[in-house]
């Protein structure tokens, strides 16, 4: 593998400064947002780096939960963060943060325990990336998923409530939304096996190709990691839309619409 | 004995409001734009969030499951919406008599909905409540879209189907001819109170 050093990096940053040019040019009001992104993607890739390489020191399951603690925090907060119309109060970020524990702790500790068999089961090389690759594509399917029941319940506040006054459960009332949502969480995750390879190279298997593994190796790792998103998405999304949806109905089954934040 | 009591039901800027309605009595709701006709109906219905008390013959609403409770009490509102296609898709069963006494062809079954007219999906919304045999009728508008014939019709239908079960029924409406057709009773509502309970007409 060839090392990259920091004059390489600087090359390559050239093209984002030049991304900023053009974007400043243009007055796409974007130069000083894509600026601060390449600085934080800088500052937290080399800070995660640092991290893991400090970790794989320490082989410690309460220094591994921590991490794995932050990790889940962030990616709740982003969950919300990507709402149009997040939930009000705890709920907002209690129905992302506990789906996504849920679903990629899970996921993870199965593929950790009954696949990869490293040891010891936690150790930090295999159970941080892997968690972080459920986690951040888990989120998106949470995020659209929910994202799609809120958006969906308010423009369609109206059908839900004329099917209350029928004497419909709240269950059968948003069923089609809620079914919809589910839906749009898992097509990402769809497209990216169905175009796995033949499209482009997903990035963790370009990764591990340029850093020297056999591509056969690299493409069983891909195939490894995309069954396990698919299956942390699935479980997440359901979860999250099934929680949310519920949230939206008090006890006396009525749309609780007050409920979300308005944009 | 009165067949459905509402105590004391207060919400954003409605109320209190304590009214009875007795076995097939028609109660006619009136009041200018924002005084709060629908409110009261969705309150009855338990759609929003309120405070006081339903009855129906004398059973509290509390004691209804929330979905029982709003099938007992049909609420048609000004506005029908659909979640299928087509229109018969959301009857559980059709009654080709009802269909012809609402002066609807049986072919608009399986028209797209948003190919029917205003009237003709006012007049389907009617049947797919009369078809879920509620036990009170709580109309808001119920013949806003219709020709003055059809006016007539609907209200037939409801006559009869009111004396026919008992239902009481309480009825919105800005017509005072068609409230001088159908009311058994008139109640005035502005800013959120009743008002002016003018007794029996009949």
């Amino acid at each position: 593998m060839t090392e990259l050093s920091t004059f390489d990096l600087g090359l390559a940053s050239v093209l984002v400064i030049l991304g900023a040019i053009i974007a400043a040019f243009l007055h796409l009001a974007v130069t000083r947002t894509l600026l601060i992104a390449a600085i934080r993607c800088i500052v937290q890739l080399l800070l995660i780096g640092l991290v893991l390489q400090t970790l794989f020191g320490y082989v410690h399951l309460g220094w591994v939960s921590l991490l794995a603690g932050i990790m889940l925090f962030v990616a709740g907060w982003e969950v919300m963060a990507r709402q149009h119309r997040p939930f009000r109060g705890g709920w907002g970020y209690g129905t992302g943060t506990v789906s996504l524990f849920l679903s990629s702790f899970t996921v993870t500790l199965f593929a950790l325990a009954a696949i990869i068999q490293a040891s010891p089961w936690y150790h930090p090389q295999y159970a941080i990336p892997l968690l972080g690759m459920l986690l951040g594509n888990t989120m998106n399917g949470i995020a659209l998923g929910v994202d799609r029941l809120t958006e969906g319940a308010w423009a369609q506040r109206d059908t839900i409530e004329a099917r209350l006054m029928l004497g419909h459960s709240w269950n059968e009332a948003i069923g089609q939304i809620r079914r919809n949502s589910i839906r749009s969480g898992f097509i990402p995750i769809i497209n990216a096996m169905a175009a796995a390879g033949v499209v482009s190279l997903p990035g963790m298997m370009t990764g591990q190709i340029l850093a020297g593994a056999s591509p056969v190796q690299a493409a069983k790792y891909q195939i490894l990691i995309l069954f396990l998103i698919s299956g942390g998405t699935i479980l997440g999304t359901t979860a999250a839309v099934w929680m949310g949806s519920r949230r939206l109905f008090d006890h006396r089954e009525r749309l609780r619409l007050d409920r979300l934040r308005t944009p | 004995m009165p067949r459905l009591e509402i105590k004391d039901i207060r919400a954003n800027a409605l109320g209190p409001i304590t009214l009875a309605i007795a076995a097939g009595e028609c109660v006619c709701l009136s009041g200018p734009s924002g005084s709060g006709k629908s409110r009261l109906l969705r309150a009855i219905a338990d759609l929003d969030v309120h405070q006081g008390e339903a009855r129906l013959d004398a059973t509290s609403r509390q004691e209804f499951p929330a979905s029982q409770w709003r099938r007992a009490v049909g609420l048609l509102p000004p506005e029908t919406h659909w979640w299928q296609d087509r229109v018969g898709e959301h009857l559980a069963s059709v009654d080709r008599s009802m269909l012809a006494d609402l002066g609807l062809a049986e072919h608009l079954l399986a028209e797209p909905v948003t190919r029917l007219s205003s009237g003709e999906r006012q007049r389907f919304g009617l049947l797919r409540l009369l078809l879920n045999r509620p036990r009170v009728l709580l109309l808001d508008e119920p013949t806003a879209n219709l020709d003055p014939a059809t006016t007539l019709r609907v209200e037939r239908i409801l006559q009869i189907y009111r004396t026919t079960y008992a239902t009481p029924t309480l009825w919105v409406s800005h017509d005072s001819q068609q409230i001088r057709r159908v009311a058994s009773r008139v109640v005035h509502i502005s800013q959120g109170r009743l008002s002016d309970d003018t007794g029996a007409l009949r």
